[in-house]
């Protein structure tokens, strides 16, 4: 009984009228936790009660703290009939089990029904005194930290990463096992929405069970999804990355105190200065004895660090764990010093069953090499759950995906998935289920690893902002051909000539020019059928769909003469008659690698004149185009000199190829061959209407409009300056296919208009922030219905300042950035090695050019290797249930960002309530986030049985939304704090009939409840020398 | 192919005011997305009716659903459901208050009741106002006078402080309340030239000077009535065109004063014992409700109109009346100089501001 949770109902306000003789309500408020209830008084007569009720106290085992929400309802009292209930509140208390977050719950509440929405609002109170708990076979985990956020948060420096997390539990859905299907919407909204939260807490406080049995303190990236799979039940599920976080306490030292090395600051900031140059370099500071080793190894990560900078177990990387130690046995002076070091932190990753990673961005130093995306889907049959308290089936689909990933990873020679996210797509008995990451190889740094006396001497082994470019695969082993020019930065390792990840762009990335998004949208018509057909159906429409969509995002990255694409994120939907995809991406010109090649166009039958017209026509246009973006997003390396002057091609020295269709595989062979004696672009060839419909949907994407930049990542490269306006947006449309027996290209067609109009939209309601950019623009799309399909959005978007230079933009991002993660030593570094590099290219691209024409394997190569990977892998059937899985550079976003020298939107005065923040990014510009307050995450159910007079389905929708951000803002203002970030909405269902005049919508959000404090107001007047020209840059925001 | 659904919602409302006011103004949103595109007033941002249509009905439903709040402008700093910044709500507000003046006009005296409500659709026709805009209004006036009508103190402030308003609008609103109180009559022919802002000095300077709060805005009572002790006192100025004496020596004491001063001086001479009693018996008859309400046709008929015909100008009027109030203060047998100035401070200041075309 470790538990007393107290809380207090204070008053409500603007309550709704109950009795219509009086125009007043008699309103009472039942308290309930677990099994206990209690009961105010009733405050007669009054739509703005005082209450002022005792303290309710209950008494409670922490398991239960964990799982259950405090339930609060507000109710009517009726003498003569049933007391009509008002609404409810459902507070997760989650937040007040960790010290190291909100103490107190108080505020201002909506109270809320799912038939009438908000009605009024309660003022509450509660607390939660908690007792130690020593028992060690304890089934709760109170004090875990959750964040959403996909990065190491802000207030906070990894210690240790221990890896990937995740649990699943599954229940009946009550909305489907109503008794003899009467259904009494009210009840079963709300069973269910009890229930989701139930289930959340309990996934929670498993999940964090794991965490302390792993020795971490916290969960970093959480994902938690519902899949409601229907009569077969209710299925909550969560991935994230356990982590020990230790708190920064003080702003004063910080520079010192992220860094994993030991010494006073001063010495620190200067030596590990030079250290952080390499992300390969988990120690800055002198060499690291084995003797120093030992005497660190006592340390437990569980205990609490000791927050003083210059207190010496920061070396946190030297901890190993018992049978840890085997790594560090490959031999001090070893030859192939990277091998050597691949193969430790392989060790250590190997440790684990899954060396998963829910961050999209890292410590410095952290991310190595990156490899590429790998995804894999299944399709599968959904059964009965028969117990629930064992979803084995669940866990074993997952069990399946996550080693084709793991195996996936491998073959790119990565040990490490980094970006990792898993999702599903559900209609009726059929579902996809989906993950997919970025292989990657990680430094040991974070990891529990011995033998890292040797790190110090790959120090130079990659300059940082090139380093996670170079390729981790063995360049005469590769897993598939791709073609490998030498990094354009250090000119000493290899780099692919496109790279595709599911993650944030690092801060430290060489880019040129700045980055855009990058959709490929793409709808398929499938045959209605039941069951295992539906099944296989489904499961042989993947791998095209998936190889479409790859094409796609490569021709519209060519176009951009980009190449990289960040924050990759796939989605496939399934609906009764048809598939939708829609792959987002940011794309950004990686200076490491080479330029892209132009976009050829190529006829198949060149003996006709017109068609040579037509065919140099289209090619003007695409070039014209391809100029075009180049100076829209400023993409001007500065190899640009040496460029074949003539060719229509800007870049002839890529080569590589974008192919249509390629159901008839056996074309492709011919063509193929057609292509490879040119070697300098990308050829598109016209030979079918497919063909031109891609070039037209290619050139028909409307630019952004002057002053719009858009991104589906949290960092916009190229764009340093932001200032303080702030909207975070969600958007949501259903489009009604009337004509049923529409073609792939017309469904196409729609689609995409639908997606471009859409942001059209967007562009034109958020005009008045221009210049501004629209960040971590996410995407949801859905088959409701058969003829529906529906879109939602959720971004945001920040103005940046157009007049600071790019240079000084990017000098005072940098530096607040390093001021926020508080590493000094590397900031200082970066401008220097800017110029640097950037004067060494023009002389080394012609070294590079003569690499590069050495090794040419091309793209088609590449391409028709993942076509047999796919055939391999494509569908076996297994016991009724059907499996696809495919793998290749695939992606799911879930970007993650830095902070930079951004202000927020300026407060407004007056008002009695709070202004509350809300961001899909991990942090506010222009404000430092000084301390986390837990998770949100909150499940609502809405439904009308008058949808007509809300306002037609829009109306309806519109006002659940607004109630949606209203109560996660008035839950984050009872915490203390003034925003949310990292906020999704990872579920919106929307259902209607508007025969019956009814609709219900289900949303799922969730974020991480901050305080944050204006860097203009943070009068702590930190010593680095960057603060200067911070403080300056934010000091406008007071305007 | 339709769309069947779509809606943008941001954690900060995003408030158009040029749509607002097109919402406000009563245009349904296929009138209000033509009036967009014709403005051209969206710049460089080339869109389409489509994306203007759907960017029209988000802002019309935000609006629809924010007008339950704006009834009781109060709730909107402090409900939840939307987040507006403090000079958003202060213009939502202000806006949703602002009136027509031309509409004003029309119902300005009028009983705010269901019976002049069914008339809007005349004054919508009348004034070229939307029918949706003139209820609004309408209503509006209704509300601020319902919760005002009861209060003590001062009109305006009391408007300003329930409806949260600004000065300006608030004191017209006084106007419109005090008005619709009193029941003043305006809607004669000969009523029809003076605009709302003229009858909104007027009921300002009535309830500055005549009402109760006027004399002391400590009392319990209310800024809506006149007072009814002063109207009473009023009926002693009748001895002024009473007796002879005194009307005599008044106009000659005027005479002086202004002779060679204003040119319609032979017609103000052969006038005075006209105008004179015009005035006080206007100031005798107060008393009764009925020409409290005949106030403003009186003073048109019976003292502007004959100036009117003579061809006074203003600066005769303002000169003659003037001397008019100051002289009878000097008269020796008056002894009521106090009811005297209140009365003829505010008549003065109302023909004045009426005399015109």
């Amino acid at each position: 009984m470790p538990g007393k949770l107290k809380a207090k109902i204070v008053a409500g306000r603007h309550l709704p009228v109950m009795d219509r003789a009086s125009d007043l309500t008699d309103a009472f408020v039942e308290v309930k936790f677990g099994n206990t209830t209690f009961k105010t008084d009733v405050y007669p007569k009054s739509l703005n009660p005082q209450w002022n009720s005792e303290w309710f106290k209950f008494e409670v085992d922490d398991e239960d703290l964990q799982d259950e929400p405090l339930q609060i309802t507000v109710l009517d009292h009726d003498t003569y009939s049933a007391n009509d209930a008002i609404g409810k509140v459902y507070i997760d208390i989650d937040p007040l089990l960790s010290s190291e977050a909100a103490t107190v719950i108080s505020g201002w509440f909506p109270i809320y029904d799912t038939i009438h929405g908000i009605r009024g609002e309660i003022n509450v109170l509660v607390k939660v005194d908690l007792f130690n708990d020593l028992n060690r076979f304890r089934q709760s985990s109170c004090g875990v930290k959750f964040f959403c956020t996909t990065s190491i948060p802000r207030c906070y420096r990894a210690v240790m990463v221990h890896g990937f997390v995740e649990e699943l539990v599954v229940n009946e859905d009550p909305e489907y096992q109503w008794i003899d299907r009467i259904r009494t919407p009210r009840a079963s909204n709300e069973a269910r929405q009890r229930l989701i939260s139930l289930m959340s807490g309990e996934l929670q406080r498993k999940i964090g069970l794991k965490v302390l049995e792993m020795g971490g303190n916290a969960v970093v990236g959480y994902l938690q999804c519902f899949d409601l799979e229907g009569e077969s039940g209710l299925v909550v599920r969560a991935i994230g990355t356990a982590c020990t976080l230790d708190k920064i306490s003080n702003t004063y030292a910080p520079a010192s105190a992220i860094n994993p090395c030991n010494s006073s600051p001063s010495k620190d900031t200067k030596e590990a200065g030079f250290g952080e140059e390499a992300p390969g370099v988990p120690l800055s500071s002198g060499p690291p004895t084995p003797l120093r080793a030992q005497t660190f190894s006592s340390f437990s990560p569980s205990k609490s660090y000791s927050r003083q900078s210059s207190s010496s177990d920061t070396e946190l990387s030297l901890t190993p764990k018992t049978g840890m130690g085997s790594g560090g046995s490959a031999g001090k002076e070893a030859g192939p010093l990277k091998a050597l070091l691949r193969q430790q932190t392989q060790s250590a990753l190997e440790q684990r069953e899954f060396p998963f990673f829910t961050l999209t961005s890292f410590p410095a130093g952290f991310l190595l090499h990156v490899g590429g995306v790998v995804s894999a889907r299944s399709v599968k049959l959904l059964d009965r759950i028969h117990n629930p308290d064992e979803p084995e089936t669940r866990d074993a689909w997952w069990e399946e995906i996550r080693q084709e990933i793991k195996s996936h990873a491998k073959a790119l020679g990565c040990h490490a998935v980094v970006g990792y996210s898993e999702s599903t797509s559900i209609c009726e008995e059929v579902c996809i289920l989906s993950a997919s990451g970025t292989a990657a190889v990680l430094s040991s740094r974070f990891m529990q690893d011995g033998a890292l006396d040797m790190d110090h001497r790959f120090e130079d082994l990659a300059p940082p902002g090139c380093g996670f470019c170079h390729i981790p695969y063995d360049e005469l082993n590769m897993p598939f051909p791709a073609q490998l020019t030498y990094c354009h930065c250090c000119r000493r390792f290899k780099v692919p000539d496109v790279l595709f990840t599911t993650i944030d762009l690092p801060t430290e990335a060489n880019v040129t020019g700045k980055g855009c998004l990058i959709q490929a949208r793409l709808c398929r018509t499938k045959k209605k059928a039941q069951g295992e057909g539906n099944a296989t159906a489904i499961s042989n429409l993947l791998p095209f769909l998936e190889y479409e969509l790859h094409t796609q995002l490569m021709n519209k990255l060519k176009l951009r003469s980009m190449n990289a694409l960040f924050g990759l994120r796939i989605q496939i939907s399934i609906g009764e008659n048809m598939l939708l995809g829609l792959a987002s991406a940011t794309g950004v010109y990686l200076t490491p690698l080479p330029s892209p090649g132009g976009i050829q166009i190529a006829g198949k039958t060149p003996s006709d004149i017109t068609y040579e017209q037509h065919i140099s026509n289209m090619q003007k246009k695409i070039n014209d185009t391809i100029a075009k973006n180049k100076e829209l997003y400023e993409v001007n390396p500065p190899e640009l000199v040496e460029e074949v002057i003539g060719s229509p091609i800007p870049e002839p020295r890529q080569r590589s190829r974008l192919f249509r269709s390629h159901s008839e595989s056996s074309d492709e062979v011919s063509e193929l061959d057609l292509s490879h004696g040119k070697k300098d672009a990308f050829v598109l060839e016209i030979d079918d209407t497919d063909a031109v419909e891609d070039i037209h949907s290619l050139l028909t994407d409307a630019p952004t409009p002057p002053g719009f930049y858009s991104c589906n990542t949290e960092i916009m490269p190229g764009i340093y300056n932001w200032t303080s306006a702030l909207q975070m947006f969600t958007s949501v449309r259903v489009f009604r296919l009337s004509n049923v027996n529409l073609t792939n290209q017309g469904l196409n067609k729609v689609f995409n208009d639908l997606c471009e109009n859409l942001l059209k939209s967007l562009y034109f309601k958020l005009r008045s922030m221009v210049p501004c950019c629209l960040c971590h623009l996410n995407f949801t799309v859905a088959v409701p219905e058969d003829e529906l399909i529906q879109v939602a959005v959720t971004a945001v978007a920040m103005s940046f300042d157009k007049e600071q230079t790019l240079e000084n933009g990017r000098q005072s991002c940098d530096k607040t950035l390093m001021k926020a993660i508080t590493e000094n030593e590397e900031q200082l570094q970066f401008p220097l090695e800017l110029t640097a590099e950037s004067s060494s290219n023009p002389l080394s691209s012609a070294k590079g050019l003569s690499e590069v024409s050495g090794a040419l394997p091309s793209a088609r190569d590449r391409c028709s290797s993942w076509i047999e990977q796919l055939r391999l892998k494509a569908h076996t059937i297994r016991r009724g249930s059907i499996k696809t899985m495919s793998s290749l550079e695939k992606a799911s976003p879930l970007p993650e960002g830095r902070s930079r020298s951004l202000r927020s939107n300026r407060s407004y005065a007056g008002g009695s309530v709070a202004v509350v923040k809300m961001t899909p990014l991990s942090f506010i510009p222009g404000t430092k986030i000084i301390k986390y307050l837990g998770i949100i995450n909150m499940f609502f159910i809405r439904e009308t049985t008058s949808l007509r007079e809300e306002g037609g389905v829009s109306g309806f929708l519109h006002s659940f939304i607004a109630e949606v951000f209203a109560m996660v803002r008035a839950h984050v203002a009872a915490l203390g704090g003034n925003a949310v970030v990292s906020y999704s909405m990872k579920e919106c269902v929307f259902m209607e009939n508007p025969n019956k005049n009814q609709a219900q919508c289900l949303i799922n959000v969730s974020g991480d409840a901050v305080i944050f404090v204006r860097e203009s107001e943070l009068e702590a007047t930190p010593p680095q020398p960057q603060s200067a020209s911070t403080q300056t840059s934010s000091s406008g925001e007071g305007t | 192919m339709t769309m069947e659904l779509d809606v943008f919602v941001g954690n900060t409302t995003i408030i158009d005011e040029e749509v607002y006011q097109l919402w406000l103004d009563g245009f349904s949103v296929a009138d209000a997305v033509k009036m967009r595109l014709e403005n051209g007033a969206l710049g460089e941002c080339e869109v389409s009716g489509e994306v203007l249509h759907s960017d029209t009905m988000d802002q019309y439903r935000t609006f629809q659903m924010c007008e339950r709040l704006l009834h009781c402008p109060s709730k909107l700093a402090n409900q939840l459901l939307f987040q507006i910044p403090a000079h958003h709500q202060a213009m939502l507000i202000e806006r949703y208050y602002e009136f027509d003046h031309m509409f004003a006009r029309e119902v300005l005296g009028k009983k705010l009741s269901k019976g002049t409500k069914k008339d809007l659709d005349d004054i919508s026709s009348k004034t070229g106002i939307a029918l949706k805009s003139c209820r609004r209004q309408f209503d509006n006036f209704k509300r601020v006078f319902k919760v005002v009508e009861e209060l003590k103190g001062p009109l305006a402030e009391n408007v300003q402080h329930h409806f949260l308003l600004s000065d300006l609008l608030a004191k017209d609103y006084a106007a419109v309340v005090f008005f619709a109180n009193s029941r003043f009559e305006t809607g004669k022919k000969k009523l029809q030239y003076l605009s709302f802002q003229d009858f909104a000095f007027c009921a300002c300077q009535l309830i500055s000077y005549w009402t109760v709060g006027a004399v002391d805005n400590m009392m319990d009572d209310m800024d809506v009535d006149l007072e009814k002790e002063f109207l009473h006192d009023l009926k002693d100025l009748k001895v002024l065109v009473n007796d002879k004496d005194m009307l005599d020596q008044h106009k000659s004491l005027v005479c002086s004063q202004l002779r060679g001063r204003i040119r319609v001086f032979t017609e103000m001479e052969a006038n005075f014992k006209n105008l004179s009693r015009a005035l006080i018996n206007i100031a005798s008859k107060l008393t009764n409700t009925k020409d409290v309400r005949d106030l403003f046709i009186d003073l048109v008929e019976k003292f502007i109109e004959p100036c009117r015909s003579d061809k006074w100008t203003a600066g005769d009027l303002t000169l003659f009346l003037t001397h008019y109030t100051s002289t009878a203060s000097t008269l020796e047998t008056y002894r009521y100089q106090v009811i005297w100035e209140r009365y003829m401070g505010v008549v003065k200041s109302c023909i004045l501001k009426m005399y015109h075309d």
